[in-house]
């Protein structure tokens, strides 16, 4: 039997391969996992506590402010990456793109992240990361999107916020939305699941799992606009397992202090007094935008389904 | 029963799912006052290198080592058995050096050689099974060590008194074998405390 029939199924869910996959997700709960573009800030992100890095050739509000087509990085950046730090290293492939995350897979990167921050490959259709032994991550602005993310095979979620923005309007929507649409779930009768399977667009056996759980099936993490450790605690509050900082550290005047400062509020959320004490000394952090004054077509997370 | 699980970062959400499940009561640990009122600990999987810095920066680091030399129960599990070792190596990294062993961080290779396996241990007739996620290697386990458990000829689940470390994750199974072994340590010395 092929891979595609062995694990064709979103409800296949307790395979030895899904299991590890998802387990690989659950060990970073509680992290911030970094974006960073090169092996100096690989070294830098894992010293001041990152508990994974996303290797990729721009980050984010780079990518806004040069435009052009984002694609998967450099394959000699990854595996210079790969070799400099010990914690699991993720990249990302564009929406669609599975001959970019074959290459990633026989790269042996510990995780792929299909994103909306780089140029979609296929504007119909998401990859099957069923097919995949490496386990992916996907990104998400409500639960239909997730759920259909993981009916896909995605062993991680997301929230989309706004990547590159500096502005984290965006992922507090999506984890806000995520989170009630799941709570709405465990109210409802099994008679009633059907309809609300029909309306997000997701399938029906994940739609049960949750009306049971309140719980996505894997680890649900945030990203998207990330710059200050406040933001890191607001995420993880309002739901977030572990965050995703894309630009919010290489971007602003003091890497090293705030990617230290980040990971100690983002364990720490719960108590403000350590996430002050993360949030004095810092410097500037990166430029932020204004989500609602951005066009239409600068917008990131419409980017995928 | 009071079981504390190390909550910087990892999977310890899994921990206290198994733990619950016996029956313990379970507190998540980030700072040295929450160890006070636990009869044992658990420090799960996740990444050493970033569990490590937290208890060196918030005195976590001397008040485990106390935990541990009062008597009370340590159970460390993939990163945390790496926290446990008197050595680590690839590459080499400060732990709490409080079990006599060498240990290989991701030494499997990377996310594709994670995998679930079987193997023989003491705590059970059938093989037990063991996911193995970006899993470190005990290249040498000293004489004080009991090996509980092996896979592929190497030892996974190792004990000395109170202390115990599994290379791999049993929080991520069915199988609360491992847990409830982990209870009886503690248990034990819990009886002995009231018997004084």
């Amino acid at each position: 039997m092929d891979a595609k029939k062995a694990n064709g199924s979103a409800t296949n869910g307790n395979s030895n391969e899904w299991r590890v996959k998802v387990g690989l997700a659950e060990m970073l709960k509680g992290g911030v996992i970094m974006d960073v573009t090169n092996a100096e800030q690989a070294r830098i992100a894992e010293k001041a506590g990152a508990c994974a890095v996303m290797a990729l050739e721009r980050v984010p509000s780079d990518i806004r402010k040069e435009g052009g087509v984002a694609r998967m990085a450099a394959i000699k950046v990854i595996r210079e990456i790969m070799q400099t730090v010990t914690i699991p290293v993720m990249a990302k492939v564009r929406i669609g793109h599975f001959s970019e995350a074959a290459v990633l897979q026989a790269l042996e990167v510990d995780f792929i992240d299909e994103s909306e921050v780089l140029t979609p490959a296929d504007e119909e259709n998401h990859v099957w990361k069923h097919d995949f032994r490496v386990p992916f991550v996907c990104g998400a602005r409500n639960l239909g999107e997730a759920l259909r993310r993981i009916a896909e095979g995605a062993a991680m979620i997301r929230t989309k916020g706004e990547a590159g923005s500096g502005n984290v309007v965006e992922a507090v929507r999506h984890m806000r939305t995520i989170v009630s649409e799941m709570r709405r779930l465990t109210t409802l009768r099994d008679d009633e699941l059907m309809r609300v399977a029909k309306e997000h667009g997701a399938p029906l056996d994940l739609i049960r799992g949750i009306a049971k759980t309140g719980k996505l099936p894997v680890p649900n993490f945030s990203a998207g606009g990330i710059a200050t450790p406040a933001d890191a605690a607001l995420v993880r509050a309002l739901g977030a397992e572990a965050v995703f900082v894309g630009s919010g550290i290489f971007k602003s005047s003091d890497p090293d202090a705030r990617a230290k400062a980040i990971v100690k509020a983002t364990t720490h959320f719960e108590d403000p007094k350590v996430v002050l004490e993360a949030s004095e000394e810092l410097g500037e952090a990166m430029p932020g935008l204004d989500v609602r004054q951005l066009p239409e077509k600068d917008l990131l997370s419409t980017r995928g389904w | 029963m009071k079981i504390g699980i190390l909550a910087v970062q990892g999977d310890f959400e899994a921990h206290a799912a198994m733990l619950r499940s016996l029956g313990a009561e379970t507190v998540e640990v980030r700072a040295v006052a929450d160890l006070e009122s636990c009869d044992g600990l658990i420090l799960p999987g996740g990444e050493s290198t970033t569990q490590l810095q937290f208890l060196q920066e918030e005195g976590l680091y001397d008040a485990i080592r106390k935990f541990a030399a009062d008597g009370r129960a340590i159970f460390g599990t993939c990163a945390g058995a790496i926290l446990l070792a008197t050595e680590v190596k690839n590459p080499p990294q400060s732990s709490l050096g409080l079990m006599d062993m060498t240990v290989l961080r991701n030494a499997y290779g990377r996310q594709l050689a994670s995998d679930v396996f079987f193997g023989p241990s003491k705590l059970k007739s059938e093989p037990m099974e063991m996911v193995f996620i970006r899993g470190p290697i005990i290249e040498r386990a000293g004489n004080s060590l009991e090996i509980l458990a092996e896979y592929a000829g190497k030892p996974v689940l190792v004990q000395k008194g109170n202390l115990l470390a599994a290379t791999f994750h049993p929080e991520l199974t069915a199988d609360s074998t491992v847990h409830e072994h982990f209870l009886q340590i503690v248990a034990k010395r819990v009886m002995r405390q009231a018997e004084v």
